[in-house]
């Protein structure tokens, strides 16, 4: 898993390299500076030695300023490659998704790939950071400290082998016991948003029927639930501090106890003494940070787990290798075919035969769920048969390249969006390269031109995210005219003038039939 | 996370300190005694701290140096003041667990409170709010600021607290150890403070561009990806993702600065310590060889433990005071809820289940019977009782929702007991309003409706609603059971009630093919059903209510035939013997309405019933022929 994320690093390589470089040099000053100190008590300050001590402290202080470029860098390259990793990340996902058929997006539901996509980026960008700097640095501030320590005085850094293993089976016993508390936390939070956004919804149902105080009801329930176990489980984590606290306290009284024995004794000196209780603090500070970082991790992996089933998710729409690069007209052909949905048991079309001629204008209806929109999506592959063969032309579509197909059979899906920019730029969806004068006729055929002509800017008024800012009948136009424009030879109207008045309706077919003779057009109804 | 942090920087400004003073008195109202527990076991932990260290320079001056010179050491005080400090630092990690503790449950149980209070408050909201106001923003203020505000109170207030007394107890100490080298640490200190103040300024500069350009990619994917499906059918992959790639860099560049002067922020603190760490050895190094009286070998080294856990609290102060903001920002959001006015109601005139006697009288029941009466009482505590016949007028009613845009003008209706009234006319023409009107979701401008002819605003307003059934296009339902669902109409229902209205509304037949027939849990989204059986519910929410009045508004286009006829055949049952506002968005449905208002802009342009306005020639006969659309 964390493989298949690594490989997003790509040309932040560099940066990611040298970040942790960065960071070991900075932590190698760093332990350095407590045992050097030692040496400038005993041998500066304690003998009275003042040149020692200015060479010494020169020394120290450029190692000090060594380790602040180092730390500083060490941060800038680490955002730097993050932000990169981030960036290609959500370019992976963002260009996998592109390759997806309809089946895989429903697969995934659109929100939830947004969520993939943005939050989940993010925790992983900030753990991606976190692990270049801060999980390079704990451990080895724990052994180079540990090192130094046992340089400075065996006997006394033993004391180590004793609070180590015990500071980490406490952290570890107590992120065992609190992570699946955490766990739990996450899906009650479910629980509280859907009651909010249901009320949010409602809040008109709940007006009518005056149910104010059962949605209260409901709402303690959940947020109840959360504050048992979330409560629980912080409480259980935060025992870190105190028994932290507890572990370095012990060791700096028996640190002062025994030292003071062993200086009283002539085995070590006062300075010495002075820099394992330095060591000491980093050593447990050190153990401290790495039980976060492991926390820190251990919870973004559920967003590298989201983003990865997306990455390594095979597209179920797969090319074929010698594709047919041209339709050649719009007969189309059914047979024997079979449909389930993913996920659904029950099958949705079964044994369909059927033959339609190119040109000719074929109407389907039939209740909600009979299957009129599985059908025709067949037909440009939206998605993929279960049994039998459905062609276009002539050939089975599973041979085209699948964009000269689409290309050649157009649909206007049921439900349809625009994208937030101009009505011409939402046409030339259809075709990028399509005159003005093109553009009009074919809104002229959907019947659009006439509103179109009415908005104040025309053809270049904006069109507001979602499509907002027209009616339902007007966006249904508008679609009919963006499918147009690429000039199909099969071309498939989903339900598409739901919103439309009969009148106008009446006018589109009699454009279609006109104009468009040799088009094959299958027309889906609700209503007669 | 990020971007809260973000929002909350540019947000507070000022007002920092009243919102905090706020917060810590809603705080205190329920928790103040844990609030000082906390308060106390903070000076305490730290205070142990602070003495930990100062025993180090009597550790070596008082203890070890002495020892070193006496013939025969004799070890028994020092073991005594090692016991002295095991109790102190006992007492420390006492006072550590105790306020970690406590101030974990002051942070939960203040979440959950905020919680219920926001949630209970907002139920009170008029319906303008919740019109005004993005879902997605009024839900965040229950998950991520209440989250922040909770992580503020747990951890950055008491480490705060913690923090302020550490640097006051360090800084008594280092003074009473030597006020020179003190001086030096605070000029050390001043410089980095100068340079980390620089440094999170232009951060946070950085800051609100990720933020924009955050804003700026989720926009874009939300878009994209909602239209996927269109974005396939047009092979439109290629444009797609060069679109996504302009703003993904974007946000790489920000992102990347951002991060990077904000993290610097650990090591330049964490080496500032170190290189003061040195500078305390030279120069007290430097007295101590020169003018020994002036500092002792353990006062050097206690010194240099506390320059130590002197520039941990600062640099903790620093990065504390950033999530405070930002926690004070979501309180800011959470109070500013809490800030919204109620819902006012003024009504007396109460709906009451009553009995018929034979001569007519009325008795107010507890029980509820198929009778509905208006309870009057007078300031004499006199009640008077009277029939609900559902007898609705509209006089000269004018309505503006901001106060400058006049949605209706003089609209003037009468609907009779019984009757169907229907309500034609584009999308914005003022149908909604109308009925928005009716159960004051929205109070009118000027003019008068009455019910039974007492005032609306005579009326209380759960009566008034409660009187009056609602049939939505946007069907809500609830995550529950299907019984549940209906039984939303009308809390005490039995099972028979439910199933009988179910019959009414012709819902009786899908909900029995479900998986689990009545009991089937449905989700609130209902992706599990289908559009028209949504309607069929809720039609049966209404019946199962039996309300005097109804407000219907119509089948959506997007169900099938068949389906429209089930639903269609629910209504006219749920209309018989009730007054009716009928939203009619095909004019095939409302043939037989008693009256059909047409509406434009705000205005009956027509009235009367199917025959009279097909004569007229007017707005309606261009609609019924398919001339004009219907929105």
């Amino acid at each position: 898993m964390i493989r298949q994320l690594l490989q997003s690093v790509r040309e932040y390589k560099r940066d990611a390299l040298i970040s942790p470089l960065l960071v070991a040099i900075e932590t190698f000053i760093e332990t350095m500076i407590p045992f050097l100190m030692a040496g400038m008590i005993d041998k500066g300050i304690v003998p009275g030695n003042m040149g020692y001590i200015e060479r010494l402290g020169v020394v120290m202080l450029i190692g000090a300023f060594i380790s602040l470029a180092a730390g500083a860098g060490a941060s800038w390259f680490s955002s730097a490659a993050s932000a990169g990793f981030a960036k290609n990340l959500r370019q992976d996902l963002y260009y996998h998704i592109q390759n997806f058929a309809f089946e895989d997006i429903d697969h995934f539901s659109p929100s939830s790939i947004v969520t993939r996509l943005t939050t989940d980026v993010m925790n992983i960008q900030q753990a991606f950071q976190m692990s270049v700097r801060m999980a390079v640095r704990s451990p080895l501030m724990l052994i180079f400290s540990i090192a130094m320590a046992f340089s400075v005085d065996a006997e006394m850094a033993t004391v180590f082998i004793v609070t180590v293993p015990v500071m980490a089976i406490a952290l570890s016993i107590i992120i065992a016991i609190g992570r699946p508390m955490f766990k739990k936390v996450y899906q009650r939070y479910d629980g509280l948003n859907q009651v909010v956004r249901e009320n949010l919804r409602g809040i008109r149902v709940v007006k009518t029927y005056n149910r104010s105080d059962t949605e209260n009801d409901k709402e303690k329930v959940a947020s109840s639930r959360i504050f048992e176990i979330f409560s629980k489980g912080e409480r259980i984590l935060q025992l870190n501090s105190p028994i932290m606290q507890f572990v370095m306290y012990g060791t700096l009284l028996f640190l002062a106890w025994f030292g003071a024995r062993r200086i009283v004794g002539g085995t070590m000196q006062a300075g010495q003494l002075v820099s394992l209780l330095a060591y000491a603090m980093s050593v447990l500070m050190s153990l401290n940070m790495l039980s976060n970082v492991f926390n820190q991790l251990t919870i973004s992996m559920a967003s590298a787990k989201r983003i990865v089933e997306v990455l390594t998710y095979e597209s179920t729409l797969k090319s074929p290798t010698k594709p047919i690069m041209a339709v050649p007209n719009g007969d189309i052909e059914f047979n024997q075919v079979k449909f389930a949905y993913e996920d659904d048991h029950k099958e949705r079309l079964s044994d369909i035969n059927l033959h339609i001629k190119s040109g000719e204008t074929v109407g389907i209806i039939g209740e909600t769920g009979s299957g009129k929109s599985t059908l025709v999506q067949l037909i440009p592959r939206l998605y993929d048969v279960n049994g039998g063969v459905v062609s276009v032309g002539g050939n089975d579509v599973r041979q085209y390249d699948i964009r000269t197909l689409r290309d050649n059979v157009s649909m206007v899906l049921q439900q349809n969006v625009l994208f937030s920019g101009t009505i011409a730029e939402n046409l030339r969806w259809g075709n990028a390269d399509a005159t003005d004068a093109e553009l009009v006729h074919a809104a002229k055929l959907a019947q659009a031109d006439t509103f179109v002509q009415s908005l104040p800017d025309g053809y270049d008024t904006y069109i507001e995210q979602g499509g907002s800012n027209v009616s339902g009948g007007q966006k249904q136009r508008l679609t009919i005219a963006r499918t147009l424009l690429k000039n199909p030879k099969i071309l498939i109207l989903d339900d598409s003038t739901s919103a439309v008045d009969t009148h106008t309706d009446r006018l589109i077919q009699e454009a279609f039939n006109a104009e468009l003779p040799t088009m094959t057009k299958l027309l889906i109804a609700q209503r007669i | 996370m990020q971007r809260a942090r973000v929002a909350g920087r540019g947000k507070i400004e000022g007002s920092a300190w009243k919102i905090l003073w706020r917060l810590l008195r809603y705080i205190f109202q329920e928790s103040h005694f844990a609030l000082f527990v906390a308060f106390f076991s903070i000076i305490i932990s730290s205070a142990a701290a602070v003495i930990g260290t100062m025993f180090i320079q009597q550790l070596i001056d008082d203890y070890i140096t002495p020892l070193t010179k006496a013939a025969n050491p004799n070890f028994a005080p020092l073991l005594n003041m090692i016991i002295l400090m095991g109790a102190v630092y006992l007492l420390g990690v006492l006072g550590t667990l105790l306020y970690t503790q406590v101030m974990i449950m002051t942070g939960q149980r203040l979440q959950k409170r905020v919680r219920d209070d926001m949630f209970t408050h907002m139920q009170k909201l008029p319906l303008r709010y919740f019109d005004s106001n993005d879902y997605g923003d009024i839900m965040s203020r229950f998950t991520n600021d209440a989250d922040t505000l909770r992580q503020m109170i747990e951890q950055s207030l008491p480490m705060l607290v913690n923090s302020v007394f550490n640097v006051a107890f360090t800084l008594t100490a280092m003074i009473i150890l030597s006020p020179l080298l003190t001086v030096i640490s605070l000029v050390v200190f001043a410089l980095s403070i100068f340079v980390v103040r620089s440094l999170t300024a232009k951060s946070s500069k950085y800051f609100r561009l990720q933020q924009k350009a955050t804003g700026n990619i989720n926009g874009y994917i939300e878009e994209m990806l909602n239209g996927q499906k269109v974005v396939k059918v047009f092979s439109h992959e290629e444009q797609a993702k060069a679109g996504f790639d302009k703003r993904n860099d974007a946000l790489r560049e920000d992102a990347s600065r951002a991060n990077g002067l904000s993290t610097m922020l650990f090591p330049i603190m964490g080496n500032v310590g170190n290189i003061l760490y040195v500078l305390i050895a030279v120069v007290g190094g430097y007295i101590a060889v020169n003018h020994p009286a002036l500092l002792t070998l353990g006062a050097i080294a206690a010194f240099l433990q506390l320059s130590r856990s002197f520039s941990q609290p600062i640099a903790a102060i620093t990065m504390q005071l950033n999530v405070i903001i930002m926690g004070l920002a979501g309180a800011q959001r959470i109070f500013q809820l809490f800030d919204e006015p109620v819902e006012q109601d003024s009504g007396t005139v109460s709906l009451v289940s009553v009995a018929v006697a034979e001569d007519g009288t009325l008795t107010e029941t507890a029980n509820r019977t198929d009778h509905w009466g208006w309870k009057r009482v007078d300031e004499h505590g006199n009640v008077t009782l009277t029939r609900v016949r559902g007898h609705i007028q509209f006089k000269d009613v004018n309505f503006s929702y901001d106060g400058k845009n006049q949605i209706l003008h003089h609209i003037t209706i009468e609907a009779n007991p019984g009757e169907k009234m229907a309500l034609v006319g584009e999308t914005g023409a003022g149908k909604t309003t109308i009925t928005n009107m009716l159960n004051r979701f929205y109070d009118i401008s000027s003019g008068q409706i009455t019910y039974d002819g007492i005032d609306i605003n005579q009326i209380q307003k759960a009566s008034l609603r409660l009187s009056m059934g609602m049939v939505l296009q946007d069907t809500n339902l609830f995550t529950a059971s299907v019984r549940d669902n209906i039984r939303y109409g009308r809390l005490n229902a039995t099972d028979a009630e439910v199933e009988e209205a179910a019959k009414l509304a012709n819902a009786d037949g899908f909900i029995r093919n479900l998986p689990n027939g009545y009991d089937t849990v449905i989700d609130g989204s209902g992706s599990d059903l289908s559009q028209g059986q949504r309607q069929l519910l809720s039609i049966a929410r209404a019946a199962v209510a039996d309300p005097p009045v109804m407000i219907m508004d119509e089948a959506t286009s997007s169900i099938d035939t068949r389906t429209e006829k089930m639903v269609q055949t629910g209504m006219d049952n749920l209309m018989k013997n009730r007054t009716t506002f009928v939203i009619a968005h095909r004019l095939s449905t409302i043939h037989n309405s008693d009256d059909i208002m047409v509406l434009e802009d705000g205005k009956i342009i027509e009235e009367g019933d199917h025959d009279q306005l097909i004569a007229k020639q007017g707005k309606y006969y261009e609609l019924y022929t398919g001339k004009a659309e219907l929105g």
